[in-house]
């Protein structure tokens, strides 16, 4: 009898153990079926999708929102928010052109444009970290403030460098593949690392799963959520810096406008969790690319410019509506 | 037998469940089980955690539709099967722990969300308030049905969800661990409007793993072991060896495990805690935590464990009151602080405050050391943590298919073995366990009381908060009780006499005054 009660938990468990691994194959797969429905899609209403130069360029387009969203998921998976990273990006752009017209040292523009966004990054850390106040409201007078900093640092007006030291980064490629595509690449892979193979990563996913218990498990929360906020602060920097190489020129008011909606996006198309805990990197690779892929498709399908918002919209809720609804069915099973 | 008792044995039971058996694939979940309830008898239900209770009043409400060959009969009559709404239309109610009120709807809207009186098509104010005002003063209560949920205590929107029952004609109420968040007050309040409901005829089907509850209060108690039933027992045979050898399958006697030395008093000190204060509710609590004691704090709910424990362990901040720790000094700000010092705590919350639920097993028993593991440059060792896994699955009987699951997918015995290991990673000297058998199934607390008691034989300092009795006296040295935020007193077992349960209700109480 005990044994039968034993052999029937073991062949239970056997079955756990199977549906959890195919659950979380469907899991780690995410919205790549969609992104793929959707080029296919595209290049059946437009054969000129599927060449090599439209692909390089749907890659390059979402780049920098896609340097963005990385920072971007840092924070939503310890269930914050960053709203600034779209004016952080302007006032380090910003920063950025100003310091390449120094002679000699324009170079230093890229780092001087990190720099910068690393140091609103880490304000906003230390706001949320240290004085406890709620993400959304603090990034959200960032979002207003860095705004403003970033017009008052060329006096409203835009500055240009038509001989950008480093324009390479924005323009140039290494073996046929555009450096801003490599620099996001780099972003995605070296924040997969830190997500997934260090001990802060596993931190990360400790505070955004449950706040208190990572506290009373010794975990230094302040600490975690300061360095989501530099990293994403950062990134917006590194942003600013490519938008700037990519441009030639940056302009404090007009630049990265809305520009954190679309990583917000990215994040959660990309299937990682609005209240923290659950998610990847690879999810907003995917999730950046297919708002790329939508833009570009929508274009060469000739949709017009007021369409395309109205689609890329209905596209994000039902994206995210369909995920839903398989994570559901798979909870069930 | 009584003329009474006659008549009770031919009276119409009100529910009869027969042979109910239910499978989800190759899972047996229930397999037949039965089980009589007349009107105006409360009949606990108990059993482990898995033995099928819950999917046996997922049954009854509707919410599962049992194996061909079961049924359910009311009044003698069958009854619709996997149906919630002709469950509910035949009388039953079902009361689940995580309460389902809105907290801005006062308590008339509550009462009959979903089911609103009406008139002409619209919601009829003065009727709902007027009916709810009638149904809750069949349950004594003084709060209002106007008040908004919000301000009412966890217990009085227990009584909400009560008068919800009512407000259907409920005949039948199934009431699932209620009073697992209630303070004793609440739990006294909750008993005397059960007892109403009992004279006014209604059945109580009462899920329960306290002991003293289903004393105190049931008429019949039936037993489910292994997703089978095992038995009833009448009030008149009620005894807690006999229920736990159900329960178990096994007897009572090697239940508590107390093997350990208990130490004399010159045995050194571990932690010495001095005045501690917050300001609030804890003020000036000092003891002497010996080392391979098991110090039990005990004490009604609201009088402070918790509250002294946090602060211990620098969850919370103290105004006042100084700590030793093995002689010297120590100064502890924060959680961290205290796990380096060598101070751990175990949550009485496992799931808000404890687990990563969507984390795997074994992240979570290695989120405290996962730093003194990591390998250069703040990379993981995947290797270490499996290790520590697999040692902790070994250790303490873990059951699970795989390490790499989620911890919510985990019992709740498993899940506070979870936790325990990975306090034990921390490699403690003193440990602070908060209701460490709260919400686990029988099974899982004796092998929990094992642990316990190879902790102080290896001469670690335990402080154990309990507010079950029997687990106090079976298993601690020493007991401290706490009374209003203070330490009201101490007992202490002496030379063949064991410690005394009404000696610690007393000073909890306040009674010995």
């Amino acid at each position: 009898m005990t044994d039968k009660v034993a052999d029937t938990m073991k062949a239970d468990d056997r079955a756990l153990g199977r549906s959890t691994r195919w659950r979380t194959a469907i899991a780690a797969l995410g919205m790549l079926p969609i992104l793929i429905l959707l080029a296919v899609g595209f290049q059946f209403i437009n054969p000129r999708f599927f060449t090599q130069t439209n692909l390089l360029i749907v890659m390059q387009q979402s780049s920098i929102n896609i340097v963005l969203a990385a920072g971007m998921t840092f924070v939503i998976l310890t269930g914050g928010i960053d709203l600034s990273v779209g004016s952080i990006l302007a006032a380090s752009a910003m920063v950025a052109v100003m310091v390449s017209l120094v002679p000699d040292w324009g170079l230093l523009g890229v780092p001087a444009a990190i720099l910068v966004g690393l140091g609103f990054g880490v304000i906003n850390g230390l706001l949320i970290a240290y004085i406890k106040l709620p993400p959304f409201i603090v990034t959200l007078g960032s979002l207003t403030a860095v705004r403003g900093v970033a017009r008052l640092l060329g006096q409203d007006t835009t500055v240009f460098n038509s001989d950008l030291p480093f324009d390479f980064i924005g323009n140039g490629s290494l073996f046929g593949v555009p450096w801003l595509v490599i620099i996001a690449l780099a972003v995605v892979v070296l924040s997969w690392l830190v997500l997934k193979r260090t001990v802060l990563g596993t931190w990360i996913y400790a505070v955004g799963g449950n706040a208190e218990a990572a506290r009373l498990t010794g975990i230094k929360v302040p600490l975690v959520l300061l360095f989501v906020y530099g990293v994403s602060g950062l990134l917006a920097g590194l942003g600013g810096a490519m938008s700037a190489a990519r441009l030639y020129a940056a302009n404090g008011l007009q630049l990265g406008q809305s520009y954190e909606l679309d990583a917000i996006a990215a994040v959660i198309l990309g299937g990682t969790s609005f209240v923290g805990g659950v998610g990847s990197i690879w999810g907003t690779l995917i999730g950046g690319l297919i708002i790329a892929v939508l833009s570009n498709g929508l274009i060469l399908a000739g949709v017009s410019d007021i369409w395309q918002y109205i689609i890329k919209g209905l596209v994000i809720i039902v994206a995210v509506a369909l995920d839903r609804y398989r994570l559901q069915a798979g909870a069930r099973t | 037998m009584s003329a009474i008792a006659r008549i009770e044995t031919v009276r119409q039971p009100v529910l009869e469940m027969r042979h109910i058996s239910k499978t989800f694939g190759p899972i047996r979940a229930l397999h037949d089980v039965s089980l009589t309830v007349h009107a105006g008898e409360l009949h606990a239900l108990m059993g482990e955690n898995g033995a099928g209770k819950s999917t046996l009043m997922k049954v009854l409400s509707g919410a599962y539709r049992p194996d061909p060959g079961g049924e359910i009969l009311i009044d003698g009559m069958p009854a619709a099967t996997g149906d919630p709404i002709k469950a509910r239309a035949a009388g039953i109610a079902v009361i689940y722990q995580e309460l389902s009120l809105a907290p801005n709807l006062s308590v008339a809207q509550n009462i009959f969300l979903g089911n609103e009186p009406r008139r002409f098509g619209i919601v009829d104010r003065e009727q709902c308030n007027r009916r709810a005002s009638d149904i809750i003063a069949r349950l004594g209560v003084t709060f209002s049905a106007r008040t908004p949920v919000t301000n009412l205590s966890l217990g009085e929107r227990q009584l909400v969800e009560i008068a919800r029952a009512l407000s259907t004609n409920a005949r039948i109420i199934v009431m699932d661990e209620p009073t697992t968040s209630l303070t004793s007050r609440e739990t006294d309040r909750l008993f005397e409007v059960i007892a109403t409901l009992k004279s006014q005829g209604i059945a109580i089907i009462y899920i329960s793993h306290r002991m003293e509850e289903v004393y105190q209060l049931a008429d019949r108690v039936s037993v489910l072991r292994d997703s089978g039933y095992v038995g009833t027992l009448d009030r008149a045979d009620l005894n807690a060896s006999r229920l736990v050898s159900m329960m178990v399958g096994r007897d009572l006697s090697t239940f508590y495990k107390k093997d350990h030395r208990p130490p004399d008093s010159k045995r050194a000190v571990a932690l010495s805690v001095r005045g501690m204060s917050n300001g609030n509710l804890i003020k000036n609590c000092s003891f002497d935590l010996h080392k391979g004691e098991v110090l039990a704090l005990a004490g009604l709910v609201g009088s402070g464990r918790t509250e002294l424990a946090r602060l211990i362990f620098g969850a919370d901040r103290h105004i006042s009151g100084t700590l030793e720790l093995g002689g010297k000094p120590i100064s502890i700000g924060s959680p961290s602080e205290a796990l380096d010092a060598g101070i751990a705590y175990l949550t009485e919350d496992r799931k808000q405050l404890g687990l990563f639920l969507d984390m795997s097993i074994s992240d979570n028993i290695s989120m405290g050391v996962l730093a003194r593991d990591a390998k250069a440059g703040g990379l993981r060792d995947f290797a270490a943590a499996e290790k520590r896994a697999a040692k902790a699955m070994s250790d303490l009987s873990i059951r699970t298919s795989s390490v790499q699951a989620n911890a919510g997918s985990l019992s709740g015995g498993n899940q506070q073995k979870v936790l325990l290991a990975r306090l034990l990673e921390t490699e403690p000297q003193v440990v602070i366990l908060d209701e460490p058998t709260r919400g686990v199934d029988v099974g899982a607390k004796s092998e929990i009381y094992r642990l316990i008691d190879n902790l102080a034989k290896k001469g670690i300092a335990i402080l154990m908060i309990s507010s079950e009795l029997p687990e106090v006296i079976g298993i601690a040295d020493r007991v401290l009780v706490m009374r209003d935020g203070t330490i009201a007193g101490e007992v202490t077992a002496s030379e063949g006499e064991p410690l005394r349960q009404e000696a610690i209700m007393e000073l909890a109480t306040g009674a010995a005054q």
